[in-house]
Order: structure tokens, then sequence, then C-alpha cells
């Protein structure tokens, strides 16, 4: 009888070594006669503690991590296979703090399966969705979801409701849907982790997006710089293809959807919608002035849904479960889960799926665990680059969409990045116009030109000729740029830099 | 946009064409992409995948095998980061300059890099071994700082792994 070890081959585990201890682990079983099945699972998102190996036990999975290839030998002295005591035991993987005290539901298979193994998906929920839509009429799919209160996991916060119906009244023949995996900002890893660890379920929403709008055809816009990310659904599409999941018949219903995954090439603003079209489309990735909106002309002129994937790979829970399933987790308006990703100086970085609602100090504290240098948290970027900085003042408010706007900031695509006493946020502000200028389509002049403006401004005040001045200057300039521009880059990019104006001035030289 | 003018994309007067063996990547890329809807980026990236590179030379064919005109493809091939438009040194070293990496000591890499390759961002070491390229998250960013060696997703990065990381793809072929 062999022992089951699970080994990730998620990119961040690989990035770690995650490989080297899957061999070492296989030759050492290999030299003492053991009999091992090696399964390599996708990541369960606790990334402090990569390469995280866990072991099939008759009491559940026993985790030990982080375990390096000079571990192993050790490991196996010590009886793992059995899960013996160690220094590096975890104990029950469900029962590590950080993952017992989430929600899981977009998440839930992460790290438990082997990403492409589609019997593994169909043992754990998987297709529940789908068979329910396949019995659903269309309408009532989109009912479904937008009853759910899921918004756009992407950044926009968008009832997903609203637009599939705009997409779904569009008396057009064909359509399409398009997943935006474009996942250009600073600390967000969550779109990684599904197309690399539950790929099916992006599958399984883009079915069941099609199926409520009527489109026949989707594509999915994945990052260059997700190489193994790009491979690995790929395979997914292959493999889902060849089961019957998709093409001309899908699951014997007699209805057809075909997908393709199509690899960006290091452009962030490809994240914006009608960018991303563009590129799709073998343009440069320049944004299109709305409207018309994508739900009536997007992608080769066709009605187009547009949706992220979180947002699609949290469509077939909801229809599994029923709308008020997923409605009754959240707060507010901020309705559901959110994958929030831990990011940049934190102890333990990882992604934590919870219902709206708990607050920024709770997230740093009680998951991350502070700071990863041991250091005081000076400022949290919540949102990416275009998000604002957060002083610690402002830790105590809730996450939710609203709440975080209501203090400046943004939640975005989930992402939290945090940065200790030692940071200079002139020198933050000064990137992100930098980052902006970088990035810019050019499309539209406040963005194009006001980046690089910006960045020369900062230039001066880190001179100090005349602080008072360019302060002005930076201001307006900013004002100009948010009122604007054509899209969120130029209009976003001067948050972080007003707000660490506004928090930090000392760091700029100016006085509080 | 200003990276983008570090990057030489110019067709030159009096251009050789491409060597045969680009022209034939060229030909495999088309035949390959040709058909596939909104086909330009598919096909500038099998070009790369095959080559490193795209040869600027090869625009005229590529123009013509999808019905666009060379200003369109040049467009294209100069506004994305990712396609270069002259072969890499034998490895690329890819450096995560995002927020999430800088809260983690990715400034101080990218000096260290620099200085020890005696180059700036989209340039090779003069022994050819090393083309240093910027990317703007790398989606590891709770194992930041993060780089990627030839494709290959690095983190936890510390000026010692780097340090040794060049000197192991200055001496690798």
């Amino acid at each position: 009888m062999s022992t089951t070890v699970y080994v990730p081959t998620d990119s961040a585990a690989l990035s770690v070594g995650a490989e080297a201890v899957a061999a070492r682990i296989a030759d050492i079983a290999a030299q003492r006669g053991i009999p091992v099945r090696l399964v390599r699972n996708g990541s369960r998102a606790l990334f402090w503690l990569e390469p995280l190996v866990e072991i099939a036990t008759g009491n559940g999975r026993i985790a030990y991590g982080p375990v390096d290839v000079a571990d192993v030998e050790g490991l196996f002295d010590a009886g793992f296979l059995d899960g013996g005591a160690h220094a590096l035991r975890l104990g029950p993987t469900e029962e590590i703090p950080f993952l017992r005290q989430q929600e899981r539901l977009t998440y839930r298979r992460i790290g438990v399966i082997d990403p492409l193994s589609l019997d593994d998906y169909a043992a754990h929920d998987g297709w529940q969705g789908l068979r329910r839509a396949l019995a659903t009429a269309p309408e009532a799919i989109v009912a479904a979801v937008t009853e759910s209160g899921l918004r756009g996991r992407g950044g926009a916060a968008f009832p997903a409701g609203i637009k599939w119906k705009t997409c779904a009244d569009a008396q057009v023949d064909r359509k399409y849907i398009v997943c935006n995996a474009d996942e250009g900002d600073s600390g967000t890893y969550a779109d990684r982790l599904t197309l690399e660890g539950d790929p099916y379920s992006l599958i399984e929403g883009m079915l069941i997006a099609g199926l409520a709008v009527g489109a026949t055809e989707g594509y999915v816009y994945i990052r260059s710089e997700y190489p193994r990310a790009f491979r690995v659904f790929c395979e997914a599409i292959d493999r889902a293809t060849r089961a019957g999941w998709l093409g001309d018949d899908v699951a014997g219903s007699g209805r057809r959807f075909v997908l393709h995954a199509r690899l960006g090439a290091g452009a962030y603003i490809c994240g914006e919608e009608t960018s991303l079209l563009e590129s799709l489309e073998g343009r440069r990735g320049q944004v299109r002035v709305k409207p018309p909106l994508p739900a009536i002309a997007g992608l080769f002129g066709r009605p187009t849904v547009v949706n992220n994937v979180v947002t699609l790979a949290s469509v077939p829970v909801i229809l599994a479960r029923g709308a008020a399933f997923y409605r009754d987790f959240g707060s507010g308006r901020s309705r559901g889960t959110i994958p929030l990703q831990l990011a940049g100086n934190v102890r333990r970085g990882g992604l934590v799926e919870k219902a709206f609602g708990l607050t920024l100090r709770e997230l740093l504290h009680d998951f991350g665990g502070g700071t990863a240098s041991g250091r005081a948290i000076r400022a949290v970027q919540v949102g990416g680059p275009l998000g604002a900085y957060l002083p610690d003042a402002a830790l105590d408010t809730p996450i939710d969409y609203e709440a975080i706007a209501a203090v400046g900031g943004m939640l975005g695509h989930g992402g939290i990045v945090v940065f200790d006493d030692t940071v200079d946020m002139a020198a933050q502000a000064r990137f992100a116009l930098e980052f902006c200028a970088i990035e810019s389509c050019g499309k539209c002049t406040p963005c194009r030109i006001g980046s690089t403006r910006g960045v020369e401004v900062m230039d001066r005040i880190k001179d100090g000729t005349d602080v008072a001045r360019d302060e002005a200057l930076l201001r307006d300039l900013c004002d100009t740029m948010i009122d604007g521009s054509l899209c969120a880059l130029g209009g976003m990019a001067p948050f972080p830099v007003l707000s660490a104006l506004d928090h930090y001035p000392e760091d700029f030289g100016i006085a509080r | 946009m200003s990276s983008a003018s570090l990057k030489p994309a110019a067709i030159r007067l009096q251009d050789p064409g491409p060597t045969p063996r680009e022209r034939a990547a060229v030909q495999d890329a088309v035949a390959a992409c040709r058909d596939l809807p909104g086909a330009l980026l598919p096909l500038l990236h099998a070009v790369q995948d095959a080559l490193g590179y795209v040869p600027p030379a090869s625009v005229p064919a590529i123009a013509q095998a999808l019905n666009l005109s060379r200003a369109d493809v040049h467009g294209v091939l100069s506004f994305y980061h990712h396609f270069r438009t002259t072969p890499p040194g034998r490895h690329v070293l890819t450096l995560c300059r995002a927020e999430s990496c800088q809260a983690m000591g990715a400034t101080a890499l990218e000096a260290q890099a620099k200085e020890r390759l005696r180059i700036d961002y989209y340039a090779t070491s003069a022994d050819g071994a090393i083309t240093l390229e910027p990317a703007y998250c790398l989606g590891n960013c709770a194992l930041s700082p993060a780089l990627l060696v030839d494709g290959e997703l690095v983190g936890r990065v510390t000026p010692q792994r780097l340090s040794d990381l060049i000197a192991a793809l200055e001496t690798t072929p």
C-alpha cells in the first residue's frame, strides 16, 4: 500500500524549490524501497510555508513546510510518511489557523486537487454549477448571478448580472465570453492560482456565462509574465475538450462552446477591458472610447461579456449552491467572498478568501502576522499600482468596496502590499507616475504627457528647491489626470501619489 | 511609453532583409497563425519563440501575410514590451520592479544586477551571456522579491542568491 505525498507544482512553490523537493522524495523512496504515490497538486496559497509537502493519512492530510531539499532525508528518518514528528511538521493542513479561518468557496479546491485531473475536479463538486445551468433557462441563470450580488473581481466591481443581461438582451447571432487574465496589479496572484491550480473552475464559469448570454465562443487572455499558467491552462482546455466539456456538444447537451487561450505581451494597459479586446484583435492595446459598451459591441464588434478570472470562477458555486447561499456572505453592498492577497513585506503571505467585512488590521495582523522584517507597518497599498497608500489610521476600515472607497482607497483586485517603516513614500509616489508613463497606451494626453511631467515634478520635489510650488503643481497635475484621462490608468495613477502626499508629507520635505 | 524608446525597433534603410533562418521562422509562424482571428500577436509570439526576437526585416513579410500595412505591424511590435527586435543573450534575466518586490528590496537588486552586468534594461552584457529586462509583477508577490531566469520563476531572491545566479548563468552555455 503506497502513501500519497502531495508536492505543489504551482509557479510560486516551484520558485522556491518544490521541483527539487519532489525529485528528492521520489529518489529516497526508491532507494529505501518505500512505495510512494507522488501527486503534484496546486498550492494551498500559504506561501510562506512553500514548498509545503502534504501526506495523506487516515486522519486527513498532514502538512510539513517549508521543506528544503536538505530536509527530505530527515523527514523520511522521522517517519513523515506516517505523519511522524519533525520540526517542520505543521499538523493537519486544514487546521493551520491561516487556512482554518478562511471561507473558501471559489478557492476550495486550490491545493487540494491535481489541477489537471478531471476525475479530481468531478470528485470535488466540479461541473455541478454547469449541470444546474444546463437545466435552467438563460434568463434564470442571469437572474441567479444578479441576485447573488456578484460584482466584478477584476477591480471595477461592476455587478456581473447587469453586464450579462446587457449582453443577453442583444439580438445578434454571434457573441463572445472573454476572460480577463491579464493580472497586472502588483500584489495580486489570485488569477494565476486559479489558472494553474483549478483551471476547470474557470472553464465551468465561462461555459455557464456562455449559456446565460447565448455565446458559443470564449477567449482567455493570459499575460505573458505567466508562461506556466498559460501552458497549464492550454492543457486544461485540451483535456476538457477531449472529455466533451467543451466543443460542439457540451456535456451531451447539444449546446456549443469552444474556448481559446491567448497570450498577452507585457502591457499593463491590456488589463483594461477595451485595450484587451484591441489586443485580442491583433492591434496595439489602446483604450477604446465607451460607449459602446463591450456588452453591446465588444470583440470583433460583437456583444461580449468581459469578466475577470475570479468573477467567472465564482459563478459555478453560485449556480450549484444558489444565489442566496453566496449572497449570505459579505457586508453592505459587497456580497459573497473575496480572495485577498497578502504581499510585499508581510510575515505570512498568501491568499485569504473571506466574506467581505473583516478589517484591514485583522487581515494584516491575524492572517499576515505583521511584517516580514519585524518592523512596524508604515503603509499598505490596496488594489494594485493605482491604489492609494493607506496609513495605520485607516487600517480599521472593513474590507468592502464602499468602505475602502470612503477612506480614499480602492479594493480593486484584492491585492494588499505591505511596507515597513523603511519605505520612502516620495519614491513610491514617483514610481507610480513612472509606471504610468511606461505603461500608458498613449491615446489620451493627460495620461501620456501628464505622467512624464509628474515624474519630472517629483524629481524637483526631491531636489527641494521650491517644494511648495511643486506640490501645488503636482496636485494640479493629478487633478487634470483624474478628470481628463480616458481610462483608469491615467485616471487613478494619481491616487497613490496624492495619498502618499497627504499621509506622509514629511517624506516630500513638507511639514505636517 | 518612455521605455519603448529604449528598444531599437526602427527598420534600417537599405535593409539586407531577413536571414534564411529568420525567413524560415516567419514562414512557419505565418503558416501556423494566419487563419486565426486577430492573428498578429500569436504570430509575433511564434516568431519570438523560435528565434528569441522578431527581426524588423521580417515586418514586410508578416504585413503581407496578414494583409496589414507595415506600419500596423511595426506599431504592434513596438507597443508590447514582451517583443524584442534584436537577438537576446544566451540567457534572459527578468527582474520584477513592482511595488510588492520593492517592499522587499527589489530596488537594491536592480541596482546590483545593472552594476554587475554593466548594462541597463533591454541590453545584453558584453560577453553575450545575459540580457536584462524589467517586468511589472510576476504574480509571486507573497514570495517577493521575484525574477525570471529564461522564463522560470525564482522567489525569495537575496543579494547573495542573485549574485550566485548571475555567476552560474555567465558560465553556462
